[in-house]
């Protein structure tokens, strides 16, 4: 296979592109740089799923702003699924295209420190902060040629900081709507829980485009400081028209906790790795993900936790639904690294085939360097139960009621650890009519 | 007005070419009790399930109809629909599925689209028939079956009768696996639904429950067939003295299906 390497932006783009943002130094040379590099990187390469003729490099790019939404009540249709008008986010950043549409965050919050905007923004006022975390320690510029160009193209995102010791129990939230239906995504997202504090993160990708064709390339990176815990949820809904790379990162120090509650139901064909770093001792991680499946879409999911520091926690569940042509690879990724004894580490894969067409891959894999560990998985991919749906229709229940009952069963694993629960709604609405 | 009337006549059933089921006939209208009692695999389960239309189960001869309507014909929740319920000897566990929400939607099934139950009413209907049957509120939160015990499914089995009222039940084996105290409360909840309009169909192999819910008929089964039909007492003498003697007096030598396969 001989590596495309000619990209659609030059040096003079990025450099302009920059300088219409108004970035810092840094960010303008880590950008330039980054191009360089992407040009001799190889693509990544997931398990099982042959990416190298999928379109991430043709695309729009410029920077396009979108209008802004004067009020939770004035939402567009398109957004109103996310929200549950009855109890409206009070911290809540709405990005459409690559601006700021919407922002909100409690005065409570600001007074305590905590930083929730666009990643720009935080560029200029938070430079230093910034630079610290941007590529540096969770996912490399040079991890692949889309981590490369993602560097070089960023084109959006947020900043999320909360301060040591800060305690927060209410939401952040931040939807990312890409109304523009041509334009790429090129889009960071940097979550910081400083030491002893606690925060719940919440995040939707929004898309409608079904003709036109685009690419999201995502990267976030998730920092939890000693004794800190994050909650992060997310929804990605990309339609049809975006082939989309989905890199999110976590980094735990010693006793930190960072659990994910990933509803990844896009449309179009999707590469999505979610690697944590148990660095310290005594952290934890669950990484939930759930995926529906349908038309001839292509996923694959990689879900690894890579366990460095003691007495370590670590557990992948993952569950998909698969109907029509479409394909998913599921991989499940528990190591242990040599010095990390008296950690435990599980994965769970299952998924459930609705048609004969449609073709799912099941991969729990284990790598241990360490003798005094614990550790299990399982995985299947299966149909529904026959004598279950005999046993709900038994009951009165029509077939496609009983169905959907346990393709909810099925997912409610995964679906009941997201943390809020409008969110959670919103992924069962998301299911409902992925499935239907 | 009375209830509905099942009526099996001839049924001959097959599963996996084997014939288990060879004519059997069988009439149950509403306000009946019926007993059906025998010895292990002589057919009750086959003719409970083929009854509600397992799929594994061929019909291959006869007919079953509910009020003149062909059974036969009728999808699995379309029997259900037109007033059928099998309590199962094995409920299936449905996970991620809680009883409560399963009910509703069952309950809802049976109703006309906009006339669905109001979320306040299911909830108190559920609770006073959870009171009833001595079943911990929790049930209702849990996963359908997941991790019931042997117990607790069978209660969970009448709650569904009790919450969805059908014409016609058949209840296979529900008092298998139960306590004292348990029977009790089973019989207590199924004698509740006692009444003109329901019917039902006793499968068991003890004298036990029928002591609780007095039958108006009771059906011995072998070889695929009820080959003896009485009252209340037949049970009782079925109870002392095994199937033995009647047996001798149809000349049977093996009562399951398999020898005569
Ligand atoms: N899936 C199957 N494949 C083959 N034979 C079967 C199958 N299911 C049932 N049978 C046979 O059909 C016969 C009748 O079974 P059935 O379950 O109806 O008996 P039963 O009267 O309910 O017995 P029990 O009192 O033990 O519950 C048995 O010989 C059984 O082995
Ligand atoms: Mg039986």
């Amino acid at each position: 296979m001989a590596v495309e390497t000619k990209l659609p932006f030059d040096k003079e783009y990025i450099e302009q592109f920059s300088n219409t943002l108004n970035e810092p130094n840094w960010m303008r040379s880590l950008r330039l740089q980054a191009l360089e590099q992407a040009e001799t990187l190889e693509m990544p390469k997931p398990d099982k799923t042959k990416i190298t003729r999928w379109n991430f490099s043709d695309f729009k790019h410029e920077y396009t702003t979108g209008e802004t939404i004067p009020s939770l009540q004035e939402l567009p249709d398109v957004l109103k699924d996310y929200f549950d008008q009855d109890n409206l986010p009070e911290n809540l950043l709405i990005q459409r295209n690559h601006t700021v549409a919407y922002a909100a965050l409690k005065d409570e919050l600001k007074d305590k420190g905590v930083i929730f905007t666009d990643i720009f923004t935080a560029m200029k006022e938070h430079s230093d902060l910034v630079e610290q975390y941007f590529m540096n320690n969770a996912v490399s510029v040079d991890q692949n040629r889309l981590t490369a160009l993602h560097a070089a193209l960023v084109n959006g995102g947020a900043f999320i900081y909360v301060p040591k010791n800060v305690e927060i129990e209410e939401p952040l939230q931040v939807v990312f709507w890409q109304e523009d239906p041509e334009l790429a995504l090129v889009n960071h997202v940097i979550v910081v829980a400083d030491e002893n504090s606690k925060l719940t993160y919440v995040e939707n990708y929004v898309s409608s485009n079904v003709e036109e064709q685009t690419v999201a390339n995502i990267v976030e990176e998730v920092f939890a400081h000693n004794n800190a815990k994050i909650s992060y949820g997310a929804v990605d809904n990309f339609a049809e028209g975006t082939t989309s790379y989905v890199n999110r990162r976590g980094v735990a120090y010693d006793n930190a906790t960072i659990d994910w509650a990933l509803g990844q139901m896009n449309e179009g064909n999707t590469v999505s790795e979610n690697i944590t770093h148990l660095i310290g001792n005594g952290s934890t991680s669950k990484a939930n993900a759930v995926t529906v499946g349908r038309g001839t879409q292509i996923q694959n999911f990689t879900a690894n936790i890579v366990q460095h520091g003691k007495g370590t926690d670590g557990f992948i569940l993952q569950r998909g639904v698969m109907k029509e042509k479409a394909t998913t690879i599921f991989n499940a990724i528990g190591k242990i690294e040599h010095g990390g004894s008296g950690s435990n580490s599980e994965q769970e894969s299952r998924v459930l085939m609705l048609s004969a067409d449609a073709r799912g891959d099941a991969n729990p894999i284990l790598l241990i360097e360490e003798d005094d560990v614990t550790a299990g998985h399982a995985a299947s991919v299966g149909r529904v139960d026959p004598l279950q749906m005999y046993y709900l229709m038994s009951r009165g229940l029509k077939k496609e009621e009983a169905e959907r009952l346990v393709i909810h069963g099925f997912l409610a694993p995964v679906v009941s650890q997201l943390p809020i629960e409008s969110v959670k709604k919103q992924l069962t609405q998301v299911i409902e009519r992925k499935v239907y | 007005m009375s209830g509905s009337v099942l009526e099996i006549k001839n049924l001959h059933v097959s599963i996996e070419d084997k014939e288990i089921l060879k004519g059997v006939n069988l009439t149950i209208k509403g306000g009946e009790f019926h007993a059906i009692m025998g010895p292990n695999g002589t057919g009750k389960s086959t003719l409970a399930s083929a009854i509600m239309g397992h799929p594994k189960y061929e019909v291959t001869e006869g007919s079953i109809t509910l009020d003149g309507e062909d059974v036969l014909e009728m999808e699995v929740d379309e029997r259900a629909r037109a007033g059928l319920f099998l309590a199962m000897q094995y409920p299936s566990e449905i996970s991620g599925v809680t009883t409560s929400d399963f009910l509703r939607s069952a309950i809802n099934a049976r109703r006309e689209e906009g006339d669905e139950i109001s979320l306040m009413k299911f909830i108190k209907e559920l609770d006073k028939d959870l009171e009833y049957l001595e079943i911990d509120q929790n049930m209702a939160t849990r996963y359908l079956n997941e991790g019931f015990s042997g117990g607790e499914k069978k209660r969970n089995e009448i709650l569904q009768l009790m919450q969805l009222k059908p014409e016609i039940a058949i209840l296979d084996e529900i008092d298998s696996g139960l306590d004292i105290d348990a029977l009790k409360v089973v019989s207590k909840g199924i004698n509740k639904m006692r009444g003109e309009d329901f019917g039902c169909l006793i499968i068991t192999h003890y004298q036990r429950l029928l002591n609780y819910i007095t039958p108006d008929f009771v059906h011995v089964m072998m070889q695929g067939r009820v080959v003896k039909s009485g009252g209340p007492e037949l049970a009782k003498r079925l109870e002392a003295e095994g199937y033995e003697w009647i047996k001798e007096e149809l000349g049977i030598e093996d009562e399951t299906v398999e020898q005569n396969a």
